[in-house]
């Protein structure tokens, strides 16, 4: 019998445990195993003291379903689980979730720095839309690091991107630009859809705000919208003037300052009490259920999305068709050892690739293919492709969409977890179908 | 709220509400390394409900300045100061964890001052787990993963916050890690490990006391809470069932309803 004292370890749940039973208890829910839909807009209250309780803020609980809702709300205690977070926000959509964390940091007058390489939609977001009320942006190339740095002015409340560019596979050097964002007191908030929490913890490496798209790999299965905003808690909003909204006594909560009664929560309670109340873009209990049910299963798929991904690297990389191959897997990815780095768990189902024979062939090839599926998602567990340039980024001019690192030959294919065989058959006959467009397009 | 205790800048949160020296007051210390936050589901209600609520950091915690106090006694003779400082002659005590060591020798060190004494999750003495002393004392960020995990009942461990959205292990260990875990964590254990009073402090206590115990309490078992009250005259005792040692966060309601009506009936709030 050995004498040896065993070491002391936590025994806090681990990310596989976490993802199926984080921010539930069944013992409140009369026993319900699995998360109850709650299918209501409004909640009773005790009393009007209790009422009154509820909307101060003196007490936890539901008012109002644009709000809070006890289904949602297990599915933000279970996204903040698995981030590392101290807490979370569910929204409608990925957008409304980024809107809502740019509108719960910045007032008119204030300015951010963006990486260039995002999403059409959030690109649209930031040049277009948020200079309609007063909020300015200087877009920067995710791997210009010092360039982050050299677009930071006074009024500069933040630094935005996606971890992995949209869609090139970009990626931001995120604990340096972290760095650079907390030597200037702002935080930095990373859009980490591509990765989810199993890939990466962006809180790791310096992140403060966590966003996601949650239709993606998150719910995984292409059945509903949702989007969250997760907080970090290490950010210390007091330590400079430059966020009076979170510091100083707010007029709508009776001077209440979000910072000093909520501090490691205080964004998400600042983003819900005034985001959700004034701007409402809520999400319904129904798609925070069929989410959970994607979460349950995240490392699972995961780990098959990814391997599934690097089969096509492999194949997509020795295939006479095509001209180039993008994914940090590939060891001349300029960002390959970076990826290694922040994604130790695999590099992402997401590819970027240019067929030979341009846009003609491109088309070609998306018209063709049977299985792969031609929308504007990613992150299904069904293989999609797109092309770029006519498809999620077709609104932007044709200088933007060089500045955004587009070209016309580009397939955005986001791998599924289907046989792998069946995936590069597929393939076959897209790329073949690309090889005589002019003959397939006349069939 | 700042104010100056002994030289140095003392941070309270007054629960949303502008202090206002005709209301009774009610001090709410900390436990171990832990902030003014882990009291905000139980300080706003007072607050809006004719109280002066103060959740206090102590000195070197949250955003107070100076350096931590070193022993339990010391503390208690801050928590004294600090409702001189605040202009008032009398309080209600709350305490959770280490700040009912606090909350008990202070009342009875200070017996005239202390209107009411709430405990939750408390005990006489609270010595601690050699190897997690010597964890927070080396600064080790294992020693605030083992208060955590501990701290929190096997339902806890779940989440399921009261507030929508907070995943409270993580804010616990956001807070904890707040400051320099060596100088917070590091000497509030070593000082809940020296203090040897606790026992001896409650027998002079004749306040009405509240004790809030939780029955999946890890680090100060019921057991260890009903003897601590049994010392104290006409002490009152609720037990919360499928509850650890963070009940004012993984239960806060109910703390929070047993709270209120033990306050308001022995220390009335200013009605407005």
């Amino acid at each position: 019998m050995s004498d040896k004292k065993k070491e002391l370890k936590p025994n806090t749940y681990k990310f596989d445990t976490l993802s199926l039973h984080a921010g539930y208890q069944p013992h409140k829910n009369a026993g319900s195993r699995q998360v109850p839909i709650y299918q209501t807009t409004s909640y009773l209250f005790d009393d009007v003291d209790h009422a009154a309780a509820l909307f101060n803020l003196e007490r936890g609980g539901h008012i109002y379903s644009r709000i809070s809702n006890p289904t949602v709300g297990v599915l933000e205690e279970r996204v903040a689980s698995l981030e590392g977070g101290t807490a979370a926000l569910a929204t409608s959509s990925g957008m409304s979730a980024i809107f809502l964390t740019v509108m719960t940091l910045c007032e008119a007058g204030d300015h951010l720095v963006v990486s260039s390489q995002l999403y059409g939609g959030t690109v649209n977001l930031f040049r277009l839309t948020l200079p309609k009320f007063g909020i300015k942006c200087t877009f920067v190339k995710p791997r210009d690091t010092e360039g982050f740095k050299k677009a930071i002015q006074k009024n500069t409340k933040g630094i935005f991107g996606e971890l992995v560019g949209n869609p090139g596979n970009e990626i931001m050097n995120m604990p340096e630009i972290a760095k650079i964002a907390h030597d200037a007191g702002i935080p930095l908030m990373v859009d980490a859809t591509y990765q989810t929490p199993y890939l990466c913890k962006p809180f790791e490496h310096g992140a403060d705000i966590v966003i996601h798209s949650l239709t993606k790999w998150m719910a995984g299965h292409g059945s509903s919208m949702a989007g969250i905003l997760v907080e970090g808690g290490k950010f210390d909003w007091m330590q400079n003037d430059k966020f009076p909204t979170m510091t100083k006594p707010y007029e709508g909560y009776h001077g209440l300052s979000f910072a000093e009664e909520f501090g490691p929560t205080a964004f998400t309670m600042k983003a819900r009490a005034e985001g959700m109340r004034d701007f409402g873009p809520c999400l319904s209990p129904q798609n925070a259920w069929n989410v959970l049910q994607g979460i349950e299963t995240l490392s699972v798929r995961m780990k098959k999305h990814c391997s599934n991904a690097e089969e096509m690297v492999k194949y997509l990389s020795k295939h006479e068709s095509v001209a180039w191959v993008s994914h940090p897997s590939v060891p001349d990815h300029p960002d390959h050892e970076l990826a290694k780095k922040l994604l130790p768990n695999g590099r992402g189902s997401m590819i970027a690739f240019g067929i030979k024979g341009g846009k003609d062939a491109g088309v070609a090839f998306i018209n063709n293919v049977k299985l792969a599926s031609h929308l504007a998602n990613v992150g299904d567990t069904r293989t999609l492709v797109i092309h770029p340039a006519s498809g999620t980024h077709s609104q932007m001019d044709e200088a933007t969409l060089k500045f955004a690192g587009l070209s016309h030959d580009m397939i955005r294919l986001s791998v599924g977890i289907e046989d792998i065989d069946d995936i590069k058959n597929d393939f076959e006959i897209g790329f073949r179908a690309a090889r005589k467009p002019r003959l397939v397009s006349n069939q | 709220m700042k104010f100056k205790v002994n030289g140095h800048e003392v941070f309270a949160s007054t629960g949303g509400r502008p202090f206002d020296k005709k209301k009774p007051l009610i001090v709410f210390v900390h436990g171990s390394g832990l902030t003014h936050m882990t009291w905000v589901l139980q300080t706003r209600y007072f607050a809006f409900h004719g109280y002066n609520s103060l959740a206090v950091d102590l000195p070197g915690h949250g955003l107070s300045s100076g350096e931590s106090l070193k022993s339990i006694e010391e503390m208690a003779d801050w928590v004294s100061d600090v409702i001189d400082a605040v202009g008032h002659k009398k309080a209600s005590l709350v305490g959770h964890s280490q700040g009912c060591l606090v909350t008990v020798e202070c009342t009875s060190r200070y017996p005239s001052k202390i209107k009411t004494l709430s405990l939750m999750g408390g005990a006489g003495a609270i010595p601690m787990n050699p190897e997690l002393l010597s964890l927070a004392e080396n600064n080790d960020p294992k020693a605030v993963d083992l208060m955590m995990d501990w701290a929190h009942g096997p339902a806890g461990h779940f989440g399921g916050h009261p507030v929508p959205g907070l995943y409270h292990i993580n804010t616990g260990t956001m807070l904890a890690k707040s400051r320099t875990i060596q100088n917070t964590l590091g000497v509030d254990f070593r000082a809940c490990d020296n203090y040897k009073n606790g026992f001896e402090a409650a027998k002079k206590i004749k306040c009405p006391t509240l004790s809030i115990l939780a029955t999946d309490d890890k680090m100060c078992p019921v057991k260890e809470g009903k003897k601590l009250a049994s010392l104290i005259d006409g002490s009152r005792v609720d037990i919360i069932d499928n509850c650890g040692h963070m009940m004012l966060l993984e239960e806060a309601d109910r703390v929070l309803t047993v709270l209120k009506k033990f306050i308001t009936t022995n220390y009335p709030p200013l009605s407005s």
